[in-house]
């Protein structure tokens, strides 16, 4: 290759080629190599954070999953794919299992459609409309520890919220989260109600943006209100809706600071999610190895979820 | 940090200036597992001492609850960087041997301090505190639970406001009388309420007790007696409440909010911890009474808490230094102090017979119920893998009481479950 004086920094070899290169180049050659450098070294705090405790720690995980789990007494053994064996044959991971599906299949469209109903509310002209907001974004301020403490007083059977209610219509007391036909649910609404809020603000913003001349358009053609939603405003914020599945996705398997107030994955497994049991044979068993078993398969799951997620709605989503 | 420290005071003491030649670093893990100001207090305790012993620096760190505790102490010492001293639950002392964390004290004791300061503790607290003929655990942050009950329910129901239940069958009859119903049928007020949330096998061990069975648990962590006639006795004894007699809230009950249930009149019999004596004492808008766990067989009740532990990887020094704290802090001045402020049973006779101690006992009944229920504690399950070993049982208690399985499925299930990982230890 004969050095030119307009080298491609993307064609150019690294290194090496120096010496039998002209002068003029060698110089450009050097200063890009400095540049080279100066990236590397703006991108390295991030980069060394970035490794130090996302990707070796993800690396390690995965490696852990194939070793027993060691104790002081007994080192680590390598038992390759037992770990995994053990996940088929354990009873309490297959509930989790279910239990997180059936929690993601409810939680995600149900806080989707409540956070688009009320951002659809407070979108247009109300009286009050900064409280409301104000009112439907509070839950999302909150943490979730508080909210779970109040909502569980919310549920108390005889004395909570709930029961006075319905103790008002002369129904019985119902022990929600003592009870492992409602515990699942009673925690789910708690998920929903914190959640939705925050994807409202999401919603409203992308409402904002839908011109108001489509508005006066679809107007004139006499389109009817469903109608305009259907055919312009729900595409129109199809990608804010793909933002917020794939936000619900990722919330229905990481947050579970309520189960820890509400039920602790009980009454006998009834509301056990898979990363409390994670959590549970980490820190509670000290069975590291297990852990890090579970741990890959929920990244599994969350990373096929996330891109099946992007893949499928991407076809049915507009862009501008 | 510490060779830094070390390398500095050498240095001062090498140029002569001052610095007492003894002096040592300790780091102090310590949970608050109850209300009030627990922190403060323990916090206080090591300002105190330190006051007195200029050559020691205690550095008492607050580490959440008591499972944070653990979980930070042994990530610490995993690092290579354990705390010298931690407050963790009795039932710990396998999961910390198995780790291979800690040191027994003896070593560390002459004779005579093992016979008159090791034999000066409650044996109902020492037997989660020993294995293998020595001393792990030194107990300190200790409780039982006990059995509140609402005087002003107990008038208005005609029973006399001063006799609680003594008996199992005491309790389901008076239990009958104080569930009162409102005209739809619906219950406003509840005779009994056992929690069930969370951890239902240390009240579970109460009853167990009562039934006439030494815990759940051998003495040296490798068997778990979870299918014999006394615990079927108690885990049907204590599902017929809700089911056959009516007389308890069904389903899971949270352990959590029973201090309020119990304030509200939600039930008018409530089984809690010791620790709670002070935060309803403070809010209970009517009088009540604390009573020992009603008895079947016998009178039972388990005991809880934490016992301080001995971490390896310390100069003998520092761990010396770390001892003559933890004897200091359970000598009766201290452990009476500590027992007054927090509600924690005082471990130790002695502390019982200093003077603020007398005077609180005149005070408030209540803790002395908790010490005179000792003669009849049995030990709070410990296993071998222990959190794994409770967690099986506490989920086949749970799936009796809200009907998944008959009482004795859910024993003969936690039996073959906890005997599959146990026969490791064996």
């Amino acid at each position: 290759m004969q050095p030119t004086a307009d080298i491609d920094p993307r064609t150019r070899p690294l290194a090496g080629a120096a010496p039998a290169e002209t002068a003029a180049p060698a110089r450009r050659g050097w200063r890009l190599r400095r540049e080279w450098v100066q990236a590397w070294l703006l991108l390295a705090p991030a980069l060394i954070l970035l490794f130090a405790f996302t990707h070796l720690p993800a690396i390690q995980t995965v490696i852990d999953s194939f070793w027993s789990t060691p104790r002081g007494r007994r080192p680590a053994a390598f038992v390759g794919l037992a770990n995994y064996a053990r996940l088929l044959e354990d009873p309490i991971f297959i509930r989790a299992m279910v239990n997180n599906a059936i929690y993601a299949a409810i939680t995600i469209p149900a806080s989707i459609a409540l956070a688009l109903v009320m951002a659809l509310f407070v979108h247009g002209r109300l009286f009050g409309l900064g409280f409301v907001r104000m009112a439907y974004f509070t839950p999302t301020v909150l943490p979730l520890i508080a909210v779970a403490n109040i909502w569980l007083f919310f549920y108390l059977p005889g004395i909570g919220l709930f029961d006075q209610i319905r103790g008002i219509f002369g129904l019985p007391a119902r022990n929600w989260v003592g009870q492992p036909a409602t515990a699942l649910y009673a925690v789910m609404m708690v998920t929903i109600w914190s959640q939705a809020g925050f994807f409202m603000i999401f919603y409203l913003a992308a409402l904002q943006t839908i011109p108001q001349s489509l508005r006066e358009a679809a107007a004139l053609e006499g389109a009817s209100r469903w109608t305009f939603f259907r055919r312009v405003t729900w595409p129109l914020i199809m990608p804010t809706t793909l933002f917020i599945s794939v936000n619900a996705t990722i919330n229905a398997f990481r947050t579970v600071d309520h189960i820890f107030v509400m039920t602790q994955g009980g009454p006998n497994n009834a509301s056990m999610l898979l990363l409390y049991y994670i959590y549970e044979q980490g820190f509670r068993f000290w069975d590291t190895a297990y852990a890090a078993t579970l741990t890959v398969v929920m990244v599994t799951i969350l990373a096929v979820v996330g891109i099946g997620q992007f893949f499928l709605l991407d076809r049915r989503t507009h862009y501008r | 940090m510490k060779t830094w420290t070390t390398t500095a005071l050498a240095l001062i003491a090498a140029t002569g200036l001052a610095a007492p030649a003894s002096a040592v670093d300790l780091e102090f893990y310590f949970p608050v597992a109850v209300g009030g100001d627990a922190a403060g207090i323990i916090e206080r305790l090591t300002q105190d001492y330190m006051d007195e012993n200029p050559g020691v620096t205690i550095d008492a760190i607050y580490t959440g609850s008591y499972a944070d505790t653990t979980t930070r102490a042994i990530t610490a010492a995993r690092g290579g960087n354990p705390p010298h001293l931690a407050i963790l639950l009795s039932v710990d002392m396998f999961a910390m041997i198995d780790e291979d964390i800690v040191e027994p004290w003896d070593p560390y004791l002459t004779e005579q301090e093992i016979e008159e300061w090791i034999g000066g503790f409650y044996p109902a607290f020492l037997r989660n505190s020993q294995f293998e003929g020595q001393t792990w655990g030194i107990p300190f942050q200790r409780s039982t639970p006990v059995m509140y009950w609402n005087k002003e329910a107990f008038e208005a129901a005609g029973l006399d406001p001063e006799r609680p239940p003594e008996t199992w069958d005491e309790m389901v009859e008076m239990g009958r009388t104080l569930t009162v119903r409102d005209e739809a049928g619906n219950v406003t007020q509840w005779g009994v309420r056992i929690p069930s949330s969370g951890f239902p096998s240390w009240l579970f061990t109460g009853l167990v007790a009562s039934a006439g069975q030494d815990g759940l648990a051998s003495d040296d962590g490798t068997e778990v007696f979870f299918d014999t006639p006394e615990v079927l006795e108690a885990l049907e004894y204590l599902v017929s409440l809700s089911t056959e007699h009516g007389i308890m809230q069904p389903g899971i009950i949270d352990w959590g909010a029973t201090p309020r249930a119990f304030m509200d009149g939600e039930s008018a019999i409530a089984w809690t911890t010791t620790g709670n004596l002070a935060n309803i004492r403070a809010n209970a808008p009517f009088e009540f009474g604390v009573a020992m766990l009603p008895a079947n067989v016998r009178r039972g009740a388990p005991t809880g808490g934490g016992n301080f532990y001995l971490f390896s990887g310390h100069s003998e020094e520092e761990t010396r230094a770390a001892i003559d704290f933890v004897k200091w802090a359970t000598a009766p001045e201290q452990a009476a102090r500590w027992s007054i402020e927090t509600g924690y049973v005082a471990p130790r006779p002695d502390t019982w017979e200093t003077e603020a101690m007398r005077a609180y006992a005149a005070e408030v009944p209540g803790a002395v119920v908790a010490r005179d229920q000792l003669e009849f504690a049995v030990p709070e399950l410990a296993t071998w893998e222990g959190p794994r070993i409770t967690q099986i049982l506490n989920d086949n208690i749970q799936a009796a009481i809200v009907g998944d399985k008959t009482p004795a499925q859910a024993l003969a299930d936690a039996q073959r479950e906890a005997d599959a990982i146990l026969a490791a230890y064996r």
